[in-house]
């Protein structure tokens, strides 16, 4: 299908795994720690419900492809959740062990195990439906709700396509994940996994209005996974230079190999997880200072505070309280020179307030914006009947489907930019709703 | 009690012949097959050794051993095939002399095992009396391989026999007389009344258990496999200890059985040799702890015997020998009165309900999860009025969880006002008035002092089954508590 881009040696060597494979022994002295609760509070915090006693209890009974089929029914990008999920705030934060001995179960890297040798040993997932049913499913946007969705719904013997605007499936897997987490070849190999069922894809697909006026007309259900639109702009002047890049161009350019180039002082702007992604990035590439600026302070950061603490460990320094308020160049404005800053203050209403005759400059030569990504307004809002509220598709929460019956949507497009496992858990609920109406539609 | 701060003495002086340091005997096994070994042994600290069985000439075969894991325990049991000494009876008689020279303080015991004639008895007692033998154990125990040839258990299964040949061993010995017991038989007091009757000065109990470990999934061979195929063996290690300690109460407690006994079966540390004492052993013999870590072991076992016994004021080994034998008793004698419920400690409770499902699935369904704040509570009846573990399970399936995101959420933090630290919906609690006092959920807690068991008082005065039947104020009835039992 798409190619993958090729395995560069640089790109692996500067960016090794955050959380190593554990190999075997490791894995089945990790998996009879387990206790195997019942009602398990680690399978409950996971959005798609993984049974993680009991895929944990196959691994101890060297029943591997059972454990790594009991991961896929409940998640069909296990693989990819097993390296990206923030397991301290899901499955491994809700580990009883943290109540008792304070070491919780390794459940990230036991399912990474699990399904590492699935993939190893040749990906072949069982059939769940035989022969092929009457419906058909468009599923836009290749990313992990889409995924999700096409999955449950080929499984059950239905088609489905996926459209995709980019070159390669995989969404932020592919190309927004950092490196050390999850590998671009690593998601598209479990894309292929899932093509390997029968789900078609399409590529260079833009996604317009009038493209789904005739998708409409042609499958029985659309799925939108379009997850979220282009990076916020910061509202300075010559945001538009080549110095500047923002973090999901950034992380998706040396991902991809195109680019593994960074200056010696890079400044991002924001602390959200993409920020810090992009910031320790920026650090393996090779730039000596990095620093993140935040117009708040730590209390109010959007990354989770392990991201916070490991990029702290890898050189990355915050700067609380600082908006920046210009960017200047060099004489002929080839390359960034620094960035003008200024002080922010809270003010007694709540409000965030430049404080006068603050501004200082920094040292910069690589500027890189994070501050969240817009939604696709434009685009939804020219859906007869689904309703987008703040940005965000609105959904039934169990059916994940839209004021218009016809739509169904999951993951970033719906929860304003979660994770990964978000969206698989949308996904499949979605198709599982769908699959109940053209079961009843065709009976 | 004695002064905290003076050893207890753990010597012991077996069948009123046999000196040891220590209680802590290596049993007739590999780690006794040589005098090298067992001198490195007694240096190590053991107080005595029974030497690998003497006896005629054998070929062994590889492989011998196979084991039972657990959990990701290596050797919860041990299995093994091999037979007695391969090495000429000469060598261990003249080694046997060389240890006894050089270790004259330690107990030195033969292993003995011989067709089944007198002459045959006569000679190997004599050559190892000669050879300095502190005393002589007669391998009638030994469950495969000699066994076909009329030796080892096949000498210990039948009564008749081990009266016999233990009878002839006596009308030569000068030293004391062990009778080892094979477990491999339906009442272990038939043979050890037949050792006392014999003539025996002492009994050693348990010898291995008939087993298969195992069988190897690919290639279908049971372990250990001899060249595709395998054979029974014998067991041992940490999973017999319960039976061990069964057999040795039930000679211990038998007048027409009883006799100074060493005591083996599972034996791993000091408390496991603690517990065979407080059922009257003298001494007890150690093999599988030795083959999994070495010799090393002794030190943890003599240290961790020494503390509890000056713990407990216990000067000398004889102080605690036998003190558990009148506290097992036939069930029927047992008090029917006594009423013992579980508490779950909700401030340690970790949440893992592995209590819940044991006692819905395996005991008495009398442990629930309705603390979520719904009235159930009060209006609980027993099975009927509760969502059962499945309900229970896939209403948590139904949840639709999402990924907390600080930011997203705008969540409260904290933990909302629970009492624990455990959600108040995850920690079970029990309905005292259906409990019946079983352990199960005592049992599998991970979390020692989590869940107790608290005794009820009924008012009532102590009255057994015996008692309560024999009584004609009141009548046999079908079942003892709540028409529920647990066959």
């Amino acid at each position: 299908m798409t190619t993958e881009p090729p395995a560069n040696p640089d790109l692996l060597a500067r960016f090794p795994d955050l959380h190593p494979p554990l190999d075997h022994p490791s894995a089945l002295t990790e998996a009879d720690r387990c206790l195997y609760c019942f009602d398990a509070p680690c399978t409950a915090a996971c959005p798609t419900h993984i049974d993680v006693p009991r895929f944990i209890k196959k691994i101890a009974q060297g029943n591997l492809r059972g454990s790594a089929l009991t991961i896929l029914d409940a998640n069909i990008l296990g693989a990819s959740c097993s390296r990206v999920c923030p397991v301290d705030v899901l499955c491994e934060g809700a580990c009883v062990y943290h109540r008792y001995n304070k070491q919780p179960i390794e459940i990230g890297r036991l399912q990474r195990f699990a399904m590492d040798r699935f993939l190893q040993n040749g990906a072949s997932l069982p059939k769940k439906s035989a022969g092929t049913k009457p419906g058909r499913v468009a599923c836009i946007g290749a990313g992990p709700a889409s995924l999700s969705c096409a999955t449950e719904l080929r499984q059950q013997g239905f088609s489905v396509t996926v459209f995709e605007q980019k070159p390669l499936p995989g969404g932020l897997n592919t190309y927004g994940v950092a490196e050390y987490k999850l590998r671009s070849a690593d998601s598209l190999r479990e894309v292929e996994m899932i093509r390997s069922l029968g789900v078609e894809f399409r590529f260079g697909e833009e996604i317009t209005a009038s493209m789904l006026a005739r998708l409409e007309k042609q499958f029985d259900a659309i799925f939108l996974g379009v997850g979220l639109g282009a990076m916020h702009k910061l509202g300075i002047a010559d945001e538009g230079h080549a110095g500047v890049t923002n973090a999901l161009d950034f992380i998706a350019r040396y991902k991809t190999g195109h680019n593994l180039t960074v200056g010696r002082h890079v400044v991002v702007i924001g602390a959200g997880n993409t920020a810090i992604d992009a910031a320790r990035a920026a650090r393996r590439l090779g730039a000596e200072f990095v620093q993140i600026l935040y117009r708040r302070d730590k209390k109010h950061i959007a990354a989770f505070s392990f991201e916070y603490d490991q990029a702290r460990e890898e050189g990355v320094e915050f700067r609380w309280w600082t908006q920046p308020v210009a960017i200047h160049f060099s004489a002929d404005r080839s390359a960034i020179q620094s960035i003008e800053c200024a002080a922010i203050k809270l003010s007694a209403d709540g409000t965030l307030d430049r404080v006068p005759g603050s501004e200082f400059r920094i040292a910069c030569d690589t500027l890189i914006p994070a501050i969240g990504q817009s939604p696709l307004l434009a685009f939804l809002e020219t859906l007869r009947g689904v309703k987008v509220e703040h940005g965000r598709v609105q959904i039934d929460r169990v059916t994940g489907q839209t004021g218009n019956p016809k739509y169904f949507a999951g993951g970033d497009c719906v929860n304003g930019g979660r994770e990964v496992v978000d969206a698989v858990a949308d996904g499949k609920r979605s198709a599982l709703a769908i699959i109940r109406i053209l079961e009843a539609a065709h009976d | 009690m004695i002064e905290k701060n003076i050893a207890p003495d753990l010597s012991v002086l077996f069948a009123g012949k046999i000196h040891s340091p220590n209680p802590f005997w290596l049993a007739s096994a590999p780690p006794t097959n040589c005098g090298d070994q067992v001198m490195r042994a007694f240096d190590a600290g053991w107080g005595g050794a029974v030497w690998k069985t003497l006896g005629d000439p054998i070929v062994n075969v590889s492989s011998r051993y196979s084991s039972v894991d657990w959990n990701g325990q290596r050797m919860m049991g041990l299995n093994n095939i091999e037979l007695i000494t391969d090495r000429p009876l000469e060598t261990n008689l003249r080694e046997i002399a060389d240890v006894k020279k050089r270790y004259p303080k330690h107990a030195l015991i033969a292993s003995l095992m011989v067709e089944s004639k007198r002459e045959a008895w006569h000679k190997i007692v004599q050559q190892s009396e000669d050879a300095g033998a502190d005393g002589l154990e007669l391998n009638f125990g030994c469950p495969h391989g000699m066994s076909e040839r009329g030796m080892g258990s096949a000498v210990g299964q039948v009564p008749e026999y081990a009266e016999m040949i233990t009878s002839w061993v006596k009308e030569k010995a000068r030293t004391p007389v062990l009778v080892k017991l094979t477990p491999n038989i339906t009442d272990i007091r038939t043979v050890a009344r037949a050792a006392k009757r014999g003539g025996a000065d002492g009994l050693s109990a348990i010898n291995t258990i008939n087993s298969i470990t195992g069988i190897d999934l690919d290639t279908f061979t049971p372990r250990p496999n001899v060249d595709g195929k395998s054979s029974h063996g014998g067991y041992c290690g940490p999973a017999v200890k319960p039976i061990a300690l069964n057999m040795v109460e039930q000679v211990q407690s038998d007048p027409d059985a009883a006799l100074p006994l060493s005591g083996i079966g599972g034996i791993s540390d000091w408390r496991d040799a603690v517990e065979f004492i407080l059922l009257g052993c003298s001494t007890v013999q150690v093999c599988t702890a030795v083959m999994h870590y070495g010799y090393r072991i002794i030190e943890e076992m003599t240290d961790g015997l020494a503390n509890w016994m000056t713990e407990k004021g216990f000067s000398k080994i004889s102080d605690f020998e036998g003190k558990s034998l009148s506290r097992v008793q036939e069930w029927k004698h047992l008090n029917l009165n006594y009423k013992i419920v579980a508490r779950i400690h909700e401030e340690k409770c970790i949440g893992c309900q592995l209590c819940y499902t044991a006692c819905w699935d395996g005991a008495h369904q009398c442990i629930h999860m309705d603390r979520g704040g719904q009235a159930a509570y009060a209006a609980a009846g027993h099975i009927g009025a509760h969502a059962t573990p499945a309900m229970r399970e896939a209403q948590s399936r139904e949840v639709v969880a999402v990924t907390p995101i600080p930011k997203l959420d705008h969540a409260a933090q904290g933990n909302g006002g629970e009492p624990y630290s455990t959600p108040l919906a995850r920690i079970p609690r029990v309905d005292e008035s259906e409990c019946v006092g079983c352990n199960l959920c005592y049992l599998v807690c991970p979390v020692p002092g989590c869940i107790t068991m608290e005794q009820i008082d009924l008012g009532l005065p102590s009255q057994s089954w015996e008692q309560r039947t024999a009584s004609a104020a009141n009548p046999p009835i079908s079942s003892p508590i709540k028409g529920r039992n647990c066959d």
